[in-house]
């Protein structure tokens, strides 16, 4: 049997189209600052609080504010029930999400602060961190948390061996031919920086860099939505 | 104790030099020293040291449910422990977040890599599998403990034989080893962290090198026919990377790699023989 190399995308999607993107901004009106942001079925919701004095006092900063970030999924935000609460996984994405908006993020001159992003995931289909990402720069901007650019995340993939943008659940799944490889990343909405990057799965070093590239002309199209979103807010 | 800001300015100068403390080259590890077993009660087991920098890693096997969604393939679960013995900076509890991501990175490295045959792991389809479990306990930290884990994983893992099964009873005879290996491919991978120190870019840090460090990237590297392929990457820490910047570690990851894997997976190979 000779099998079909990845040409069409499963949902019919060009490789370098995005799902359809979401964004709603103060979602939460009891935090600082809130957003939804969806790519397709996958939809995230982030709500920011803070700068406040962050307790235990032990772990203030007396030099800068903190950062800290909880990601987590609805239990029934997945076909197999997720069990309430964190675990290596979501503790481990909290962190890297974590890393990925610190340097937008200009809470140094709040010493002894903390700015609190929590990130719940409603729906899942792929893309969850990147679109808790966008989330979470929406919320962070909505809050008026000072910011240097805002953040912008894609999951790029190479299946088989083709490099397509924002995968969905199948894509993820792919086994035939090269497989799957899943690379979520973010840049930086002005100075084109890269903070975040993870890999899993099977791919060259020249593979890796062109996935690269497509992930920073991806994420211009995400840092266009936010804009547009937060241009809307009027308070 | 931590690092203190005049070392760590000190370090970031001399790089720019092309200097490190101990008279390394930029790219080059410390010495690496592989030892098997740690334990004869394992199914495999490993020491390595690179430097000071100290971990043990065992493999035992387990029988479980397979998921769902893949009925007939064997699991592995991978813990590091970050053990107060290691460093002072460790304490006793539930793992933190150090301890969780260096375990995943580490997982990930093995898993995507396709090292072990999960295939050859179903004893029922659909009911049972075995699970490998990986445990990876740091026993002196003197930095890039990513590294020195996947490498003792591996090491472990090379080393490790199947228990006995009783197919009557449904279980491990545990004790006893059958002459059967655990399945593995040729896709061992080894994993190079590389670190960003201002301008300079670092391989194996110290712990006050890794104090310095601005941003990390991981590479989880496994032979592909005479290439290579990279299966599994972890940026970690703060500091944002510009195209260049990245598009470089990925060459010099690769390129190391090709240096040093040689000798490296016949090492494991010959000290971990039985």
């Amino acid at each position: 049997m000779i099998k079909m190399a990845y040409t069409k995308r499963f949902d019919g999607r060009a490789f370098d189209e995005l799902r359809k993107m979401k964004v709603k901004i103060g979602v939460v009106p009891r935090a600082d600052g809130s957003a939804l942001f969806s790519f397709g079925d996958t939809i995230a919701i982030a709500a920011v609080y803070g700068p406040r004095p962050l307790h235990p006092q032990h772990m203030q900063n007396p030099e800068k504010g903190v950062l800290r970030v909880n990601y987590d999924m609805l239990p029934f935000s997945v076909t197999e029930r997720k069990k309430p609460g964190p675990n290596r996984r979501s503790s481990e994405i909290s962190k890297v999400i974590e890393w990925a908006l610190s340097p937008a993020v200009r809470i140094d001159e709040f010493p002894n602060t903390v700015v609190d992003i929590f990130i719940q995931v409603l729906q899942a289909n792929a893309s969850t961190r990147c679109a808790a990402i966008n989330a979470a720069a929406i919320a962070l901007a909505h809050a008026g948390v000072p910011m240097n650019e805002l953040v912008g995340a894609v999951s790029i993939g190479k299946i088989d061996k083709s490099i397509v943008a924002d995968l969905i659940k199948e894509e993820e799944d792919y086994e035939d031919g090269e497989g799957a490889t899943d690379m979520p990343m973010a840049f930086t909405s002005r100075s084109n920086k890269l903070c975040l990057l993870q890999l899993d799965g099977k791919i060259s070093g020249e593979e890796l860099k062109e996935a690269i590239k497509a992930g920073e002309k991806a994420c211009k199209k995400v840092y266009a939505e936010q804009k547009k979103a937060l241009k809307m807010v009027k308070e | 104790m931590e690092t203190s800001n005049i070392t760590r300015r000190r370090i970031t100068e001399y790089l720019l030099e092309g200097k490190r403390f101990d008279s390394r080259k930029l790219l080059e590890y410390r010495n690496i020293e592989i030892e098997s077993p740690v334990s004869n009660k394992a199914e495999g087991s490993a020491f390595v040291r690179i430097g000071k920098t100290e971990v043990a890693a065992g493999v035992k096997l387990g029988v479980s449910e397979p998921y769902t969604d893949s009925e007939d393939l064997g699991t592995l679960v991978t813990t590091v422990e970050l053990s107060p013995l290691a460093s002072e900076r460790f304490e006793l509890g539930p793992p933190k977040i150090e301890a969780i991501e260096l375990a995943r990175v580490v997982d990930r490295g093995i898993r995507e890599s396709g090292f072990i045959d999960f295939n050859k792991l179903c004893i029922k389809s659909g009911e049972k599998v075995w699970t490998v479990f990986v445990d990876i306990y740091p026993l002196n930290d003197d930095g890039n403990l990513i590294d020195a884990s996947s490498l003792a994983a591996v090491a472990a893992l090379q080393n490790a034989v199947m228990p006995k099964y009783n197919e009557k009873t449904e279980r491990v005879e545990f004790g006893k080893w059958t002459s059967k290996k655990l399945p593995l491919t040729e896709h061992m991978p080894l994993t190079l962290t590389l670190h960003k120190i201002s301008r300079s870019i670092i391989l194996d840090p110290c712990r006050e090198e890794e104090d310095a460090q601005e941003t990390r990237v991981s590479f989880a590297i496994s032979p592909k026919g005479k290439d290579c392929m990279i299966n599994a990457m972890q940026k970690g820490n703060e500091s944002a990377l510009t195209q260049d910047e990245i598009s470089k570690m990925i060459d010099t990851a690769v390129e190391e790699w090709k240096k040093i894997y040689p000798a490296i997976a016949e090492k494991i190979k010959k000290v971990t023989a039985r």
